[in-house]
């Protein structure tokens, strides 16, 4: 269809490393392929898993004289980046240490080693999967079951220490819980009793925690039909069912089983004791979440069952779902691929576990893992590769959200309102919305019309307003979106009432002829300044009311025809803009102007917005103060208004992670050019040029003291812009909360009113949309705002905010 | 605003095998600015499809700094290809992984790697004024002006072009 000639594929810098020749030893070919075929064991092949693992066993038996730190590092580093194989690993280590006790001492020095670096650099995920291993090579005879279970004291006893972190106590504890699925029968039938004293040291620690944070994290307010369980909860109600079921675990591959003869008479190495490294202030721990569900076994169609809630089936299967999709987030085929592709599929209700796995990681307190769009594209090619279950299991949980939207909370429902449009977007917009016409004698504020009506406002955004007469049942008229047009007053029925119009006409003209910003300016000038003529003689600025109102929509009016004509229109007159806008009051005239013309078009006023500030025609303060006046009351729990606050808010966090980062780079600059230089002649220094470094604003040269010094200034008043921000709009919801239930109370009023829920929502997605930024001056809001004597209700909020890091 | 290469380089993000035929360098010049783009293509769009609603597809990826709209070069009316530039290539990055081979406007777009967009890029290539592809295509599109321009001006026996 098109003409680019087809190149040689010589175009893919990574491909062309590959391909050149080069020469290689036989020694790095060699180890090249002991690599492959120790991360590539259990995977397809013809002959069975065991005498794959015999095979491959021997080989590096051969070649442990050549490469034997080779194998170590391959077989510690492959059960923590394929978890799902662990067993696999450790059956293979257990054959080695049975026909070579030395290679495996060797071995679990090296993975203790591991262990203990993964602890040292916060890398928690790997710690776990580490401590895991090292549980599942008792099951192989590698380890001793004594020593194994010292460690696990020591982790439990790292939970009990004092004057740290809660969520680094939590850690420890979850890591050791998350071993027994592998580890508890052997350790049941070994040493009952150290394993029934660890339990009930571990129910005595969860008995003793604060979960402030659980009701932060919750998707829905309500716990029917599913509870949403805080995590440590979840697991530890499953690794009981387990101890009551006598620790019989059918879920995980146990390749070792099939060498019991072979391993039983191996000898068992002993683990050093191991102190966990103690926390330091620069830590950061894993923050808690909750369990998310939404489907159980009624739910699903006939055939295999769906595991219970506190199975430990359904932790092992959603841990191995979630790390699928952390491995292939990159690649979404390959994520769909190895999602549906289970080695367990046939035992599962698959396509469900999928979906509330991917929904668990959309809805995900504070914020997602991975882009919005990454899940949404990861369902869209589900659908492409599964088309006859996937898509009606994924309507199916459409359906089960939008029943609980009532109680879902607004970050969520901000996440399921794009994520549903976006979907829509990509199926024609096909909906049975006749199915959910019983909303529409809710109240437009009801959470479910709406969803509804946001979802309609985005469908607009990717589609076009005459779409809806196709889309919609006629019931839902209501709930349409207008047609994104601007309101220009000044060419409307009534405008030759209106001061500003001669001047608004003038203008159009003259900008239709290519005038530029100072003729803009004169034309402005005949306007009069509105109001009490005693105010206008005090105040020295130029801010004129009028002059902004005529100039803003009269200019956006003229680039209304997209968003590329309104930009080259602000961008013409930016100097107007500039000189008329120079306090926050003249600021936000023009906010209130835009909104004016543009009340329709909630999309433009998104773009527009984020122009101004980019220009830096409007401060985010303005912004901020602009979404909480008074013009604003009727828009307040409309969707895109938040969408502006929050990209108003991200702007300002961007300015100051640039300042920040290019600050740390100067100094580290500094620092290493002050040590080079003292370790180096002058004459090395000025001949040669490889020793030049780059500055963080692209000079040549090294960053001067004074330099630094200014880049620090620079930052430290970013932190106040920033901290003022943060305030500006805490303050203000302070304000109108506190208003609302005092007003509630003295009338006698029930204040859980739609707008009550909505705007506490808005004010838990400011704290969880930016916790990252926001806890900086946790202090200073706990000091200045969120004080002891504020309402319950509001402080709950924010003490829910200071749990997650606690 | 330097643009660094993803620590993660997989099949999704490589370079295709177009290369513009009228870039002004070397072969090794185009592909050097491509690995480093934060500019993408997007291709196989109807001609009706909006700024607007590229952009609200392309912010899911993240920041747009702006969208330069392919035209007929005669007509001056979008011929249905434009460009999306990020400022940060991460972001173009996820475009290309998450939005290429999905739909905008009901059709399946097509993403990939430009070496940035230079003025006079933005007009169609092809004799009529549009794409190039839409010259010789002998099927009927209809949110691309039907039938391809020599099937529509009676050049019967028009090379069949692959995509």
């Amino acid at each position: 269809m098109n003409r680019r000639r087809a190149y040689e594929d010589d175009g893919d810098f990574y491909g062309e490393r590959n391909k050149k020749r080069r020469r290689v030893s036989e020694n790095q070919e060699m180890e090249e392929r002991l690599e492959t075929l120790i991360l590539r064991v259990g995977e397809n092949s013809t002959s069975s898993l065991e005498s794959n693992l015999e095979g491959l066993v021997s080989v590096l038996e051969s070649d442990l004289g050549n490469f034997r730190s080779k194998i170590l590092r391959i077989l510690s580093e492959c059960p923590i980046k394929m978890p799902e194989k662990c067993t696999i690993y450790s059956t293979m280590v257990g054959l080695m240490n049975a026909k070579n006790y030395n290679f495996g001492g060797e071995f679990v020095e090296y993975m203790v080693k591991t262990f203990k670096d993964s602890l040292k650099q916060c890398q928690w995920d790997a710690a776990r999967y580490a401590l895991r291993f090292l549980a599942d090579l008792v099951n192989c005879h590698v380890i001793s079951t004594n020593s194994l279970l010292q460690l696990l004291d020591s982790m439990v006893d790292a939970a009990n220490e004092d004057n740290v972190p809660q969520v680094r106590r939590d850690w420890y504890v979850f890591a050791v819980l998350s071993t027994l699925p592998w580890v508890g029968r052997e350790l049941y039938e070994k040493k009952e009793s150290a394993l029934e004293n660890l339990l009930v040291r571990i129910e005595v620690f969860l008995n003793k925690r604060t979960k402030k944070h659980h009701n932060a994290l919750r998707v829905w307010s309500v716990d029917a039909p599913h509870p949403q369980e805080e995590y440590l909860d979840c697991l530890w109600a499953q690794i009981r069912k387990l101890r009551q079921d006598n620790w019989t675990e059918k879920h995980i591959p146990r390749p070792y089983l099939a060498f019991d003869s072979v391993l039983c008479e191996a000898l068992q190495h002993n683990i050093p004791v191991i102190h966990p490294p103690p926390h330091q202030d620069s830590f950061e721990y894993p923050m808690p979440w909750v369990v998310y569900r939404m489907f159980d076994y009624t739910d699903c169609p006939p055939g295999p069952i769906l595991p219970g809630a506190h199975s430990i089936e359904r932790f092992l299967i959603e841990e191995h779902l979630h790390s699928i999709i952390e491995t292939h987030r990159w690649e979404r085929k390959d994520c769909a691929i190895h999602l549906l592709y289970l080695s367990y599929k046939e035992k599962i209700p698959l396509e469900y576990c999928i979906v509330e796995v991917i929904f668990a990681e959309l809805f995900h307190m504070p914020t997602p893992r991975y882009l919005e769009i990454c899940y949404g594209s990861i369902l869209i090619e589900l659908c492409k590769q599964q088309p006859s279950k996937m898509p009606q299991v994924l309507a199916q949980a459409t359906e089960i959200l939008f029943m609980r939207i009532d109680s879902m909370n607004t970050s969520c429902f901000d996440r399921f309102v794009n994520w549903f449009s976006y979907h829509l977007s990509n199926f024609q917009f096909r909906w049975s919305w006749d199915d959910w016409d019983s909303c529409l004698l809710l109240e437009n504020e009801h959470p479910r019309p709406k969803f509804i009506q946001e979802v309609l406002l985005k469908c607009l955004r990717f589609s076009y307003h005459d779409r809806f007469k196709e889309m919609m049942p006629e019931g839902y008229a209501k709930l349409i979106p207008k047609p994104p047009m601007p309101h220009y007053k000044y060419s409307m029925e009534g405008a030759a009432s209106l001061p500003g119009t001669a001047t608004a006409h003038k203008l159009v003209v003259a900008i239709r002829q290519k005038c530029n910003a100072e003729d803009v300016l004169n034309e402005l000038n005949d306007l009069p300044i509105l109001g009490d003529s005693s105010e206008t003689e005090m105040t020295e600025t130029t801010f004129n009311p009028l002059k902004i109102d005529v100039f803003v929509q009269t200019l956006l009016n003229l680039g209304s025809k997209s968003f590329s004509h309104t930009f080259a229109a602000i961008s013409k007159f930016h100097t107007v803009f500039k000189s008329l806008a120079e306090t926050e009051e003249a600021q936000i005239c023009i906010l209130h102007n835009m909104f004016e013309l543009w009340v329709d078009h909630q999309q433009m006023m998104v773009v527009i917005v984020d122009k101004l500030l980019k220009v830096q025609i409007v401060e985010c303060s303005a912004v901020a103060t602009w979404v909480f006046s008074k013009e604003m009351v009727g828009e307040f729990t409309k969707m895109y208004l938040w969408e502006i606050l929050h990209l108003t808010i991200k702007k300002m966090n961007q300015h100051v992670t640039k300042l920040s980062r290019e600050m740390n780079e100067a100094k580290d600059k500094l620092a290493r050019t002050a040590e080079s230089s003292s370790s180096e002649s002058e004459d090395e220094a000025s001949t040669n040029p490889q020793r030049r470094r780059k500055n963080a604003d692209g000079s040549g040269e090294k960053p001067t003291e004074e330099q630094v010094e200014r880049m620090e200034e620079k930052l430290e008043a970013a932190y106040v812009e920033q901290k003022r921000l943060f305030l500006i709009i805490f303050q203000r919801f302070i304000m109108i909360l506190s208003e609302h239930l005092v007003k509630c109370d003295t009338d006698g009023r029930d204040y859980d009113t739609d707008w009550y829920r909505w705007t506490i929502g808005r004010l838990q997605q400011v704290f969880m949309m930016h916790h990252e930024q926001v806890q900086k001056y946790s202090s200073t809001l706990e000091g200045l705002l969120f004080t002891s004597d504020l309402d319950p209700h509001i402080l709950d909020v924010f003490h829910q905010f200071t749990a997650l890091r606690a | 605003m330097a643009s660094q290469i993803s620590a993660v380089h997989t099949p999704s993000v490589a370079l295709s095998k177009y290369r513009d035929q009228h870039f002004k360098g070397s072969r090794h010049e185009q592909e050097k600015l491509l690995r480093l783009s934060s500019t993408l293509y997007i291709g196989n769009l109807s001609f009706y499809t909006t700024e607007e609603q590229i952009h609200e597809l392309f912010s899911r990826c993240g920041d747009v700094r702006r969208i330069v709209m392919g035209l007929d070069k005669f007509k001056k009316t979008p011929c249905g290809f434009c460009f999306v530039e990020y400022y940060a290539r991460m972001d173009a990055e996820s475009a290309m992984r998450y939005i290429n081979g999905t739909r905008l406007d009901d059709r399946i777009v097509r993403v990939d790697w430009d070496a940035g967009f230079v003025e006079g890029r933005q007009y169609g290539r092809g004799k009529t004024g549009g794409q190039v592809r839409d010259e010789y295509r002998q099927d009927h599109d209809l949110g691309r002006g039907g039938y391809g321009k020599m099937v529509q001006m009676g050049q019967l026996g028009a090379p069949t072009m692959r995509d």
